[in-house]
């Protein structure tokens, strides 16, 4: 089938006006937020329902066209790039919550609602959708889903997988699926919810997702500690933990950071502290005032030279906010900004962050490094431009020794923002030969005729390993 | 013509545009995008486009459509966590358009008849004042309007605009209440000098509100000087590709300006304010003009801005409830959110509620409901309908296009027969202040 007879096609079954195909429409679509990444697909492809996406697949898999599910394209791993072009196909029609069970405590939601329209809805309610990533105002549920997105709150309430009840999704041969349920308990059968989260767009096109809800926390409360030592913040983070304080959040700044933060929106954070710590807990008042009491403690204790305890929600909001312009500042250092989320046992946080210090000094690079201390999710954040190539060679191998070192503490190459192309040589690092094995047997239990997301997580070569392993 | 890459680059400011990281956050903020979904009316898929036409994927032809369905309402600038200067792109790409694209006889016609001869000069604003009056009173535009001529010869949203036009005052009444180089007193203690600036359309058709604004400054304590030579901002110009006549009109009003002694350049056009403010980015690189511009735009003060700044106007009651649309530029480039809101606040039993999307545009975009009614009035109908969802009898403004465009679309949606009205911020307070001076009295 030629390009114009594919587009003929689609417009069948979707209509002609949710079809676009002219060379300026094919151009904005060869990119999301991960750098350096552009690649044209053929046509573009709007599905209002579930059956119009059944009827899509189904010409697909038939003329063995590659299909690339796509929500609203802010993946950091290349999940929506059109490498062997195709057809891109847009969730976010299909953008309705169609139901929110106060009973059952479950929200059922098409996959184009956004993660922070269900957030809001569910406040409206008093209940609490609890996933937070930094890209929730943009972010669609279905993309969350397919990369079981993280957040802020990933200690204390977990991941989107936490949440996942049931899902509805079609395989590429057409047949939908239906996984899981409003049940709490349920073990008919493989986990087929859970092989879904996260498979980023390769084995099947969510058309419908069913989380869990839970009760909103009566109220939070926040405290920023500055360090002269990582060393002294990554012990706040140990004890306050041992402490069993399970703050709903527990995030860290190193000194590249702060700078970048104080320049841009002189929240008043010292420039030359080595970290600070902004700790947040929710829940019932007096467990949240103890809770926050005793964390400012311990880090006092552990030789922070200052600590805020916000008195209010509002002053809580306010200190909250030098962590929010963590990456607006960096963002704005340089033209590129290369995003990464190595994470390790936050036993480790020290050592990492030390590392990649280290290794930006020897590559020459500036790396910043924020990210979740309570659950060991780091961001090291590299500012540079993609226009000089060398450069960017220097942030790749720098990179790659960051991987190898995460994966030497016991840590992983992502966190969340997923493998896509940007990682997929170095999964086998991480899951080993056999988990490479397994994982392509399912690809093609799945997807025999290879058309969802083609290319796309699974290594096409396995990097050699750039770092001797240390100790 | 055909330009080299390099030059394209240049033009297109290819330095600005890699500064997107494509992380999305504009589009929840971007009303086309919200409207259409698609990415190409987004402002992440117009910096793509404008990025593969400098990089030499795509000609300046194939993106012309998309590009002129941006409304240039820059709310993307306050959601971007990069700081992407997005108007500089669009503006950049729309000259750059301009530059090399074949016009037509007819566009060309308009282009320097209607930008060039009439707004591009003080005499020329004047002579379409007098010809709107002309029109206005002799019944042609009641003639017009009967016959389908206006429809006929300038389309459906000219003609849906005409009929939404306030009856522009007459010359005599003009030359009356103070025109070019008149000075409107301080009442009571006198606290600063203020250069007025118009506004071109604003001062033709919103001519009344203007001298509302006037007459609060008044009574504020500032000497008001309507300051003679000036010309239109320059603003319909920057949309509109025309960036040699903007920077035209910028240096012909900080000129005009300098010449007289005063604190602050005011004004009461939310997007105009925006443009004199952002001379300083505009004339930035030409060294004769660069400080000069610097020192203007700080001099520059929105009616609600500088009335915050002053001792308090007595006020009086003006009861009814009201609901606040932002004028885009106002609030995504002057930054000015609170300001119009705290001065509603002070009016005595003015029940205020908020539409729920005022930061969202409401389509008009200076002359966008001209060249795209389609997607102008399908926004402009969505804003309507939540204007009555929240029960006012008038939504407040703080630009004219706005107010022309909302009077269209309340027309539209049947809501004028309802009672309810578009009115100016300016005349808000003016009402509620002459409601406390007649209670002294
Ligand atoms: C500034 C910024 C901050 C971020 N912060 C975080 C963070 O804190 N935590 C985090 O986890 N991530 C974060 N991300 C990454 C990204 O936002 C998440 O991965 C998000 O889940 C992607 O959602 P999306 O709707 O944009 O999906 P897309 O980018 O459109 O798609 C992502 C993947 O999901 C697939 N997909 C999308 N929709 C469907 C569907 N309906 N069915 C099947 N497959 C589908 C796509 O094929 C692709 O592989 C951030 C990104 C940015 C730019």
């Amino acid at each position: 089938m030629g390009d114009a007879a594919l587009i003929q096609a689609l417009q069948g079954i979707v209509g002609e006006q949710h079809v676009l195909h002219s060379p300026a429409d094919l151009a904005a679509y060869a990119v999301d937020a991960t750098p350096l990444l552009r690649s044209l697909p053929t046509v573009v492809v709007f599905p209002g329902s579930t059956a119009e996406v059944k009827a899509i697949l189904e010409l697909a898999t038939a003329q063995g066209v590659p299909v690339i599910p796509r929500g609203a394209a802010s993946n950091l791993s290349g999940g929506t790039i059109a490498i062997n072009a195709g057809i891109m196909l847009n969730m976010n029609r299909m953008n309705q919550i169609i139901e929110i069970d106060a009973a059952n405590l479950t929200a059922t939601v098409e996959p184009g609602v956004t993660t922070a329209q269900l957030a809001r809805e569910a406040d409206a309610r008093g209940l609490f959708y609890p996933p937070d990533p930094g890209s929730q105002v943009i972010s669609t549920m279905g993309g969350n889903v397919a990369e079981n997105a993280g957040g802020l709150r990933g200690l204390k309430y977990g991941v989107t997988r936490d949440y996942v009840m049931g899902l509805e999704a079609v395989l590429p041969n057409g047949a939908v699926l239906r996984t899981g349920g409003k049940n709490a308990k349920d073990v008919a059968g493989y986990d087929l919810t859970r092989l879904l989260v996260g498979s980023e767009g390769t084995l099947a096109v969510i058309t419908e997702v069913t989380v869990k809800l839970i009760p909103k926390p009566e109220t939070k409360r926040a405290a920023l500690a500055v360090f002269n030592a990582l060393e002294d913040a990554a012990r706040a983070v140990a004890r306050i933990i041992e402490s069993r304080i399970i703050p709903c959040t527990l995030e860290i700044m190193d000194q590249g950071t702060i700078k970048a933060v104080e320049d841009f929106a002189h929240v008043g954070l010292p420039t030359d502290a080595a970290a600070v710590l902004l700790i947040e807990q929710d829940g019932a008042r007096a467990v949240v005032d103890s809770d926050i009491e005793l964390a400012g403690k311990i880090c006092r204790e552990e030789g922070a030279r200052a600590v805020s305890v916000a008195a209010t929600v509002e002053e809580g909001t306010k200190l909250a906010e030098a962590r929010r312009f963590a990456l607006p500042a960096l963002a704005r250092l340089r033209p590129t900004c290369v995003l990464e989320d190595a994470t390790v046992p936050r036993s480790n946080l020290a050592e990492m962050i030390r590392f990649i210090n280290a290794t930006a000094k020897k590559y020459n690079l500036t790396i910043c490094t924020f990210g979740h201390a309570g659950d060991g999710n780091l961001h090291p954040t590299c500012p540079c431009d993609e226009r000089d190539h060398e450069e960017i060679e220097r942030v790749e191998h720098a990179f790659a020794e960051i991987f190898d070192k995460a994966l030497s503490l016991g840590g992983t190459i992502t966190g969340e923002h997923g493998v896509g192309i940007s990682k997929q040589d170095y999964l086998e690092w991480k899951i080993g030969e056999a988990g490479v094995a397994v994982s392509r047997g399912i690809k093609a239990a799945f997807d025999p005729a290879n058309i969802l997301n083609p290319g796309k997580v699974l290594p096409k070569a396995t990097r050699k390993r750039l770092v001797v392993r240390q100790g | 013509m055909t330009a080299t890459l390099a030059e394209l680059k240049e033009s297109l400011k290819h330095e600005e545009i890699i500064n997107c990281m494509r992380c999305g956050f504009c589009l929840q903020a971007c009303p086309t995008y919200k409207l259409s979904l698609h990415e190409p009316k987004s402002p992440r898929g117009r910096i793509a486009l404008a990025r593969a036409v400098a990089e030499g994927h795509l000609t300046l032809d194939q993106i012309t459509g998309p590009l002129d369905q941006c409304i240039g309402c820059r709310a993307c600038e306050v959601a971007c966590p990069a700081g992407v200067h997005y108007g500089t792109i669009l503006e950049a790409a729309r000259a750059t358009i301009v530059e090399h694209k074949h016009q037509g006889t007819l566009e060309k016609l308009v282009r320097k008849v209607g930008l060039k001869w009439v707004l591009g000069t003080p005499g020329g604003i004047k002579l379409g004042a007098f010809g709107l009056w002309f029109w206005q009173v002799t019944g042609l535009s009641w003639l017009a309007r009967r016959t389908g001529l206006v429809k006929a010869v300038a389309g459906k949203a000219v003609a849906e605009m005409e009929a939404a036009m306030p009856k522009v005052p007459s010359p005599i009444k003009r030359f009356m209440g103070g025109g070019s180089g008149h000075v409107f007193p301080a009442i009571g203690e006198q606290r600063a000098k203020v250069g007025f600036f118009t506004g071109c359309i604003q001062e033709i058709t919103f001519w009344k509100e203007n001298r509302d604004a006037i007459a609060l400054l008044q009574n504020a304590g500032c000497e008001v000087l309507i300051v003679p030579g000036q010309g239109c901002c320059g603003a319909v110009h920057t949309h509109t590709g025309e960036e040699g006549t903007s920077h035209d009109q910028a240096k012909r009003n900080i000129a005009a300006f300098e010449k007289c002694q005063i604190d602050y350049v005011v004004n009461a056009a939310g997007g105009c304010g925006a443009a004199l403010k952002e001379y300083k980015l505009w004339l930035a690189r030409d060294p004769e003009w660069a400080q000069r511009a610097a020192k203007f735009s700080a001099s520059c003060r929105d009616i609600s801005e500088i009335l915050l700044a002053l001792p308090p106007i007595p006020m009086g009651p003006r009861p009814g409830r009201v609901t606040l649309q932002d004028s885009c530029h106002m609030r995504n480039v002057q930054k000015l959110v609170s300001e119009p809101r705290k001065m509603l606040a002070r009016v005595p039993a003015l029940e205020f509620v908020e539409i729920g999307n005022a930061d969202s545009c409401c389509g008009a975009g200076g002359v966008y409901n001209i060249t795209q009614p389609e997607t102008a009035n399908a926004i402009g109908k969505d804003k309507a309908g939540r204007v009555k969802a929240t029960g006012a009898q008038e939504l407040v403004v703080t630009n004219p296009p706005c107010q022309l465009h909302m009077r269209a679309s309340l027309m539209r949606s049947g809501m004028d027969k309802e009672g309810v009205r578009v009115v100016h911020i300016a005349t808000v307070l003016r009402e509620s202040m002459d409601a406390a001076k007649s209670q002294k009295k």
